[in-house]
């Protein structure tokens, strides 16, 4: 269906803005994620971002996968 | 910034599914990145025989009904015409065999392939002399950077630029799958990226409706392996609830600015889904006040709504009711380099997925 | 005016003469071609191997190297993957009509600096210029002709229990061409591995019979090299995911434009299958140089499918590595 990927912004001018991951940088355009400044993560799909990727967000996902597999192993026993 | 999960989580939520064998379950995968995903990760070879993975109507090439497609084509033999296209659409066939955009434009057609809607548009400002025509594919995710450019084309006055919009809403096609009688689904996989835009609430019709156990999910195996072992809880507890496994860029309400961009160009208008038929308000038609960059009128094509029925079994396949190998032509007339149905014109379709990896 | 290519400098007049004195000659200098006879007269010695290939790459200058050196490395490698040392080149140029002599001059460095490096003499050539739209900038063929050094390399005699190796990264080449000629990205550091493999295949060939085959994965990439391998066999390729070394870049540039690395073209790669009691010890001597650090061994040859190649994921999934059908496209679902 869509194909997104985070890339972190280096470069923010009005809507246009250079993205870059592992050295691999491309143009985007971000008229859908307002608050985002230099050095934030984006999910870009078709060049553009379509949202923030949150920090703190990720860091609960890490979380629910442990939890997650904490359950399933208990289950399993 | 991947996120760095521990090898060993993996392997217990691995385990459990893999030793389920309590209830037989089909899933229902919307989403053609998920059926990639699921493919390449090798998901479908840990399942028990119990769990089955359904591939939807969520990959918008295999959706695109081959009227829509010849129609394309017939356009792109205008010799004023140049096509901007996603590499996508490039392979896809219409009704006449071997026909497509590369085999075109190796005979002459103006086609360049690109990346984002934002490159059609300097397309069309670097070539003055040309009508470029970008093919607008895809769903709630993809529609809003059309939707971007057709504005920016207004703004700046770009008189050679117009979209051939084929993009579709994912809900009316689903309601029709539920709807139908034949469906044997028991819970969703829900596309993590259109829920981006649209936010869970997006998708609570599946569980508030139809009472089906539904999650959404992001594309990384150990994002799928949870909302399979989501799935299987809600099943085990007889709930029906769409949870949101995808933490870190799905919300409640999705993004508002990309919904705005999609109400603001496009209105819902009557669609044919390529193996499902025609259905109401499905598709994503540019509204009057930017019909100047509509394909459709600029060229004043005549859509055609019949959804050619194909001889192969997509139909089915889609609706969960057979699986690619149970299809007589699988991998015997229909294969990628010659595609008969739907599910096998793209890589992500369900056939494709199969026929490439999984006929051990 | 910059200087460029006309219609006169393939007419075999005086222009085609300056050109083959003041740029190719100065560059290619051997007694062999210096002749300039119609053909060249060469010394030989036994049982010798021929290969010819062209090259057509766009753009012709990419990152990491331009359509000189792979039109020397490609013929080079072949001939070394038939077990061959190889010798002698031809090498001929069909240039579109405007091209700039500048980009000639340097691609003809280029050539020169390879086959110096591989120590391969090219003896004959010729150069045609055609009409501006007939042709991409430049097009460029070498045949080449290289001593037989070992013989018997073949899908013949892999065995269950045998050994896959890759020589370092895969699918450099392909995503640095494909991302220079479609300029999706803005800038990258993604380069192309093209370089000759004569180090590496020397040290290859001192073991002998016990490496079955090997081959560059060129187009098609590690995927369809390996299915080669055993199509029609009883035998299987099961590779191990998580082993089969990839660069970071490579695998970020793929994700973005949802194509495969292990179907992407590498230029400066081997690709091994060899038997397990040598295995060990062929990875430490491929190791130690420099462009085979990255060396792995990524799978191993089994009974337990039919002619396939499958692929063990790191979640303990399998699929099946098919060959490449078509060029692969950069997509966005």
């Amino acid at each position: 269906m869509c194909l997104a990927v985070p890339l972190k912004l280096v470069e923010i001018d009005g809507n246009d803005a250079v993205a870059e991951l592992d050295g691999i940088k491309m143009k985007i355009r971000i008229d859908f994620v307002k608050d985002v400044k230099v050095g934030d993560y984006v999910y870009v799909h078709a060049g553009f971002a379509i949202n923030k990727l949150d920090e703190e967000l990720a860091k609960e996902n890490l979380e629910l996968f442990r939890e997650v597999a904490n359950a399933a192993k208990n289950k399993s026993e | 910034m991947q996120l760095k999960i521990n090898p060993n989580d993996i392997k217990d939520i691995v385990e459990f599914i893999n030793n389920y064998d309590k209830k037989t379950i089909k899933i229902m995968e919307v989403c053609g990145t998920h059926t990639m995903a699921i493919a390449k990760s090798g998901i479908k070879t840990i399942l028990p025989e119990n769990i089955k993975l359904i591939s939807g109507p969520g990959c918008p090439v295999c959706v695109t009904a081959i009227n829509r497609i010849d129609e394309v084509l017939a356009l792109s033999q205008n010799p004023k015409v140049l096509i901007a296209t996603f590499g996508d659409m490039f392979k896809v066939p219409g009704s006449r065999p071997g026909v497509n955009l590369a085999s075109l434009k190796s005979m002459g057609a103006k086609i360049e392939m690109i990346y984002s809607a934002m490159d059609a548009l300097l397309i069309a400002e670097n070539n003055p002399e040309y009508e470029v025509v970008f093919l607008g594919i895809g769903f709630e995710t993809t529609a809003p950077g059309t939707a971007v450019a057709i504005k920016e084309a207004k703004e700046r006055n770009i008189k050679n630029f117009s979209v051939f919009s084929m993009h579709k809403f994912v809900e009316p096609a689903l309601r029709v799958l539920l709807d139908s009688k034949e469906i044997e689904i028991d819970a969703f996989i829900c596309p993590g990226h259109v829920s981006t835009i649209l936010g869970i609430k997006g998708f609570k019709f599946l569980a508030d409706e139809y009472k089906k156990p539904s999650v959404i999910s992001g594309f990384e195996p150990e994002d799928i392996l949870t909302a399979i072992y989501k799935i299987i809880m809600q099943i085990e507890k007889n709930t029906a609830i769409v949870e949101n496994e995808y933490l870190r860029i799905v919300n409640l309400d999705g993004n508002k600015f990309a919904q705005k961009f999609i109400e603001d160009v496009f209105e819902p208008v009557d669609d044919v889904w390529r193996g499902l038929g025609v259905i109401p308000r499905s598709g994503m038609g540019i509204k009057d006040i930017y019909s100047d960059f509509d394909t459709v009128k600029r060229f004043d094509i005549k859509l055609n709504f019949e959804d050619k029925v194909t001889i192969c079994k997509c139909g089915d396949i889609i609706k969960g009711k057979i699986e690619p190998k149970e299809c007589s032509l699988f991998a015997k007339i229909c294969s990628p380099e010659n595609p008969i149905g739907p599910c096998m014109v793209s890589s992500e379709g369900a056939c494709a997925a199969y026929y490439k990896y999984l006929r051990f | 005016m910059e200087e460029i290519i006309t219609l006169d400098y393939g007419s075999g007049g005086k222009k085609t003469s300056s050109l083959i004195e003041e740029l190719l000659l100065p560059n290619f200098n051997n007694s062999e071609l210096n002749e300039l006879m119609d053909g060249a007269i060469l010394e030989s010695k036994g049982r010798i191997a021929f290969s010819t290939d062209s090259f057509v790459v766009s753009p012709y200058f990419f990152p990491g190297g331009d359509i000189g050196k792979l039109s020397i490395c490609g013929t080079v490698n072949d001939l070394l993957m038939c077990g061959a040392i190889p010798k002698y080149l031809s090498l001929s140029f069909i240039i579109e009509e405007g091209f700039k002599i500048e980009h000639l001059k340097k691609i003809v460095n280029s050539i020169s600096e390879t086959a110096k490096k591989c120590d391969v003499k090219i003896v004959t050539g010729d150069t045609k210029v055609v009409e501006k739209g007939k042709g991409d900038g430049i097009y460029i063929n070498t045949s080449g002709i290289g001593f037989m050094e070992i013989e018997g390399y073949a899908k013949t005699r892999i065995n269950d229990g045998d050994v896959v190796i890759v020589t370092g990264n895969v699918g450099d080449h392909g995503v640095a061409v494909m991302s220079a000629r479609n300029g999706f990205f803005l800038d990258t550091d993604l380069k192309s591995d093209c370089m000759p493999l004569i180090d590496l295949a020397k040290t290859i060939f001192k073991y002998g019979n016990n490496v079955k085959i090997m081959r560059d994965p060129t187009r098609g990439g590690l995927a369809t090299t390996l299915n080669e391998f055993v199509e029609g066999t009883d035998l299987s390729i099961e590779l191990i995911e998580k082993d089969i070394p990839i660069a970071q870049n490579v695998l970020t540039a793929c994700e973005i434009l949802g194509i495969d690395p292990l179907y992407s073209a590498n230029e400066g790669k081997i690709v091994l299958v060899a038997a397990k009691e040598i295995a060990e010890n062929l990875l430490n001597d491929i190791k130690n140089l420099p462009e085979g650090r990255n060396a792995s061994i990524i799978g191993r040859v089994t009974s337990n499918y039919k002619g396939l190649v499958v692929l063990k994921t790191p979640i303990g999934g399998s699929r099946i590595l098919n060959k490449l059908t078509g060029a692969q496209l950069p997509r966005i679902c």
